[in-house]
Formats: C-alpha cells, structure tokens, sequence
C-alpha cells in the first residue's frame, strides 16, 4: 500500500494535469521542478486536452504483479497534441487494429488494486480510440 | 591519475543455482578472481547488486560479502544503477586505484533471482524503470524495449527477421562458454517461430535471467608485467552517462544519448577510433539494445544495425564482434552482475584465452552495461599490452 504516493500523483492521473514553463513556454508533462528543455523553473500549471496519437505499442501477455487478471493488455506510447509524450494503456480497443499515427483520447479509468478486492482503488489516465462516443 | 590495470578474473556460472546462496555465489567469484590473481588480500571491495534487499532480503553487501571471503576491516560498499550495476561498482574501483587511495580492489557483482517467485522479480526489474509515470501503467520492462522496438522497426522499415542475426550470433558463442546459461544453437526458424513475450519482442530476443556472480581485482598498471601469454591488461577508458528516467520522457527515443555520451568519453581518454575496438561487449538485453548500441557507439549509422548482423559482422571474425561468449542473450543476464560478466569476457578476449570463440589478434576490447531503457550507460575499454 503506498496511499501517499497515488493521493499526490491524482491531479495528474485524473485529468493530465501539466506545467508550461514561463521561459520558454514548452509544455511539460509529468510535471517537474526543472523544465527539460530550458532548464528554467517550472512552476505553472496547464491543463493538457487529453488528445494524442499513438506513437508506439506492444501488448503485455506476462503482466507484472497487481496487473494479470488485465493481462493481455496494450500499452502505448502515446504522443499528446501539446508535444509530450506520456506511457498508458488503451482501452476500448474492441476488434480495432492499434496502428502508429492513430488518433487516441484520455480516459479515466481504474489502474489496480493496491492491497488486494478490498485494497485501494488506484484510477488514472487511459487512451481510447477517438470517436467512439461520450465518456 | 595513475593507470590501472586488471589482474585477476572469476565468474560462475549462470543457472538458477537452487543450491547455493546470494553469498556462496558472491563468494566463489571474489575468490575465483583472487586466486587468478595470485592474492591472498585487498585494500576495497565494490560490489555491484540491483535487488538483493526485495529478491534475497539483504541489503549491506560490502559487509557481508567481505566477511564472507575472509576479508573483514577492508572498505566494502556496494553500488546501484540497475542493470549497470556492476560496471558501476568496476568504474568506482577503477577510480579508486587510480586516485591513489587504494593499492588492491576487487570489483565484484552478484545476482540471486531465483530465491523469489518471478512476478516479484518481473515487479522489481521494472523498478529500474519510472514508478509513477512507467510502471503504475502496467508496464514491464520488456515492454518498455516493445515499444523502442516497434518505434524503430515503423522508422527504419526492418521487418522482425532482421533482427535474427542477433540472437543467432548469441547463441552460437553461448554454445563455447562453459559459463553461459544457454549452450545450444539456435536457427532463424527458431527465432521467426519464438512465442511472442511483448510484441515485437519473442523469447529470443530477450536475455534470459539467472543467477550469477563476477569479479575482477585491479591494481596500479605500474605493478604489472607482461609476461609471454600474459599480457599486461589497462583499463585505457572508462565512460559513464545518464539519460531520462523514462523512455516516453527523451527526445529521441530511438537514439541511447548516454550510450553515445559514455563510449565518446572512454575512446577520448584511450585516444581511440571505434574502428579500432576489436570486440564490443554489448547490453543486449534485447535484440533492439544491442542494434541501438552498435549505432550510438559508432559502429553503424542510425537505423543501420541490423545490416551488421545480416552481414555477419557482428560474429568472432567480422568486423566488430559483441556477445562474443554468448552476451545477454545466451550467456544470462543476472541484472546487476552483468556488466562484470562482460568485463571478464574482454580480459578473456584479450588475454587469448576465449577458446573457441577467441576474436582472433584482440587487442582492445570494449564492455558497455546498460542501466533501465538506456537511462544509465557505462562503458570501459580494455587493451592488452605486448
């Protein structure tokens, strides 16, 4: 059970809550102390649109601990609109083919358990295919 | 700064070894080196290890291993950096003779993966990787090379095969070592037809795990001789670079900057060209890392690597052999004991004593240990004098 470290990443995992440097103005997500790619201070909270393409996947068929029941699963990196690029599964693939370049969305949807059924639930970010209708 | 020079070498070898413990294992390698070297004593121990406090419950080797080879009141630590681990513990060896402060050191490594059930180890090589950001998504760590892999196939336009050469290289050196984990040959067949683990990457392109330990005792360069069949060994370079954490965090996710970074600093303290290493052992964790690493190292250009193992130029008597007694793939890689393993081949190599896979006329030799997705890089480069 780590309750302190998933109570401080929320903000980030529930709606990709990022920073924009008041440098030179690149946008950063995960968010950090030192913006990388002038160095300045980060400090400046920016909202990210949640939409990206997909700029690399694999599907896990060995799962690491607290993940096999999901298994198999896709994980992507998936390269948001504003220039980062952020590692998560995606979700709601259905029958669809995952290919580079395709056009995905942030979800919000549960990570795992910590601590067992009756443990924490941990929700974060997910990437859905878009179009595919309300969240 | 004074030169240092290797002396002594030992290993074990790589199998899930139920029967003995994380210090019997340390042990016989420490005592394999020094006995290789003709000392009974020594001034530091290092010890390169990345999971022995989650995969064994101990923690505090520097201690515990000196105490157990009969070493109690030296200096004894031990170094983390994932899977570059053990080179780390060689480089802070290396520096330490060299600084003048110690006259006799031991780099040694050790992993046990095998006390612990694999989700856990599978769990814990992924804690090399970025907890929040990587690792909370579900991702393992062959999936973080995936997903290099793929990227570098769609730029590169490599169809999977291409990667064969790799492993089949691998595994026919693997086939000559009496230490390697994997002893038998592999086809291209064997490598089309290899279950997938993380799409693009199958079981043979992926190192297997084990359990394993290395050393090698340095001392001042100006303490050693060469004798016939016994050349003097330096260590003429050695590089070291970190890069993000995460892969999803670099600008160039195809390209290892720190592997660059490492090996440029160690061919400007040797005053070498990369055309003149005559072998290259590589961090092939992974058919992907051993194609990145021959091209940021500067024996292919980028995108070209494969080309290499096509060609054959990767073997004991192309153009720049790597994993030249089995590498990652056949020998094992017992994480944090790797890159000693890799040090230990090229005293091998340049010692003549490489048997059937001997590079013939090897002179210099390079090892390169790579720590998570590329996020840590040590390279050393050894040359044997006439």
């Amino acid at each position: 059970m780590e309750i302190p470290r998933h109570w401080r990443l929320k903000k980030q995992r529930y709606a990709l809550i990022g920073e924009v440097c008041p440098y030179c103005d690149g946008k950063i997500f995960p968010p950090r102390d030192v913006c990388p790619h002038c160095g300045g201070e980060a400090r400046n909270v920016y909202p990210f649109s949640g939409k990206g393409t997909v700029y690399s996947y694999t599907v896990m068929q060995d799962a690491p601990a607290g993940y096999e029941s999901q298994a198999p699963y896709t994980v992507a990196l998936v390269k948001l609109e504003e220039g980062p690029v952020v590692t998560a599964q995606l979700t709601d693939l259905g029958e669809q083919a995952v290919e580079i370049g395709m056009p995905v969305e942030m979800v919000t949807r549960k990570l795992r358990e910590d601590g067992g059924a009756k443990g924490m639930l941990i929700y974060g970010y997910k990437f859905r295919p878009v179009g595919l209708g309300p969240h | 700064m004074r030169e240092v020079a290797v002396i002594g070498i030992g290993q074990t070898k790589i199998e899930e070894h139920w029967d003995k413990s994380l210090r019997e294992l340390a042990g016989e390698a420490v005592l394999s080196a020094m006995a290789d070297a003709g000392l009974d004593h020594f001034d530091a121990l290092y010890m390169g290890n990345m999971m022995s406090g989650s995969a064994n419950f101990q923690q505090h080797l520097g201690a515990y291993i000196a105490d157990w080879v009969g070493q109690r009141y030296t200096e004894g630590i031990r170094l983390e950096a994932a899977c570059s681990s053990a080179a780390a513990a060689f480089r802070t060896a290396v520096m330490a003779v060299a600084s003048g402060e110690v006259e006799v050191a031991v780099a040694g490594a050790v992993e046990k993966m095998t006390d612990s059930p694999s989700d856990i180890i599978t769990g814990e090589l992924a804690t090399a990787a970025d907890a929040d950001w990587e690792r909370d998504q579900g991702i393992s760590f062959v999936a973080l090379n995936a997903l290099i892999m793929r990227r570098y196939m769609h730029e590169y336009k490599w169809g999977k095969e291409a990667f064969a050469g790799f492993s089949i290289n691998a595994h026919a050196n693997g086939v000559n070592n009496p230490n390697a984990r994997f002893r038998s040959p592999i086809s291209e067949q064997d490598y089309v037809r290899a279950p997938m683990v993380a799409d693009p990457i199958n079981v043979m392109d992926a190192s297997p795990l084990g359990d394993g330990a290395a050393a090698l005792v340095l001392v001042p360069a100006e303490k050693v001789r060469s004798a016939p069949g016994q050349p003097r060994i330096r260590v003429v370079g050695s590089g070291a670079a970190t890069d993000t954490i995460a892969v999803h965090s670099r600008q160039v996710p195809l390209w290892l900057s720190a592997a660059e970074k490492s090996a440029r600093q160690a061919y400007a303290q040797a005053s070498l060209r990369p055309e003149e290493i005559d072998l290259f052992e590589a961090h092939d964790a992974f058919s992907i890392m051993a194609a990145l690493s021959l091209e940021a190292c500067g024996f292919a250009e980028p995108g070209k690597a494969p080309l290499l193992a096509l060609e054959g130029e990767i073997r004991p008597t192309g153009r720049i052999p790597i994993a030249t007694m089995g590498g990652l793939k056949a020998r094992g890689h017992p994480v944090g004991a790797t890159g000693l393993y890799q040090l230990v081949e090229v005293v091998q190599q340049l010692r003549g004593q490489a048997g059937a896979n001997q590079v013939p006329g090897a002179k210099i030799g390079m090892a390169q240990n790579i720590g998570g997705s590329g996020s840590n890089i040590i390279a050393h480069i050894l040359r044997a004098d006439e």
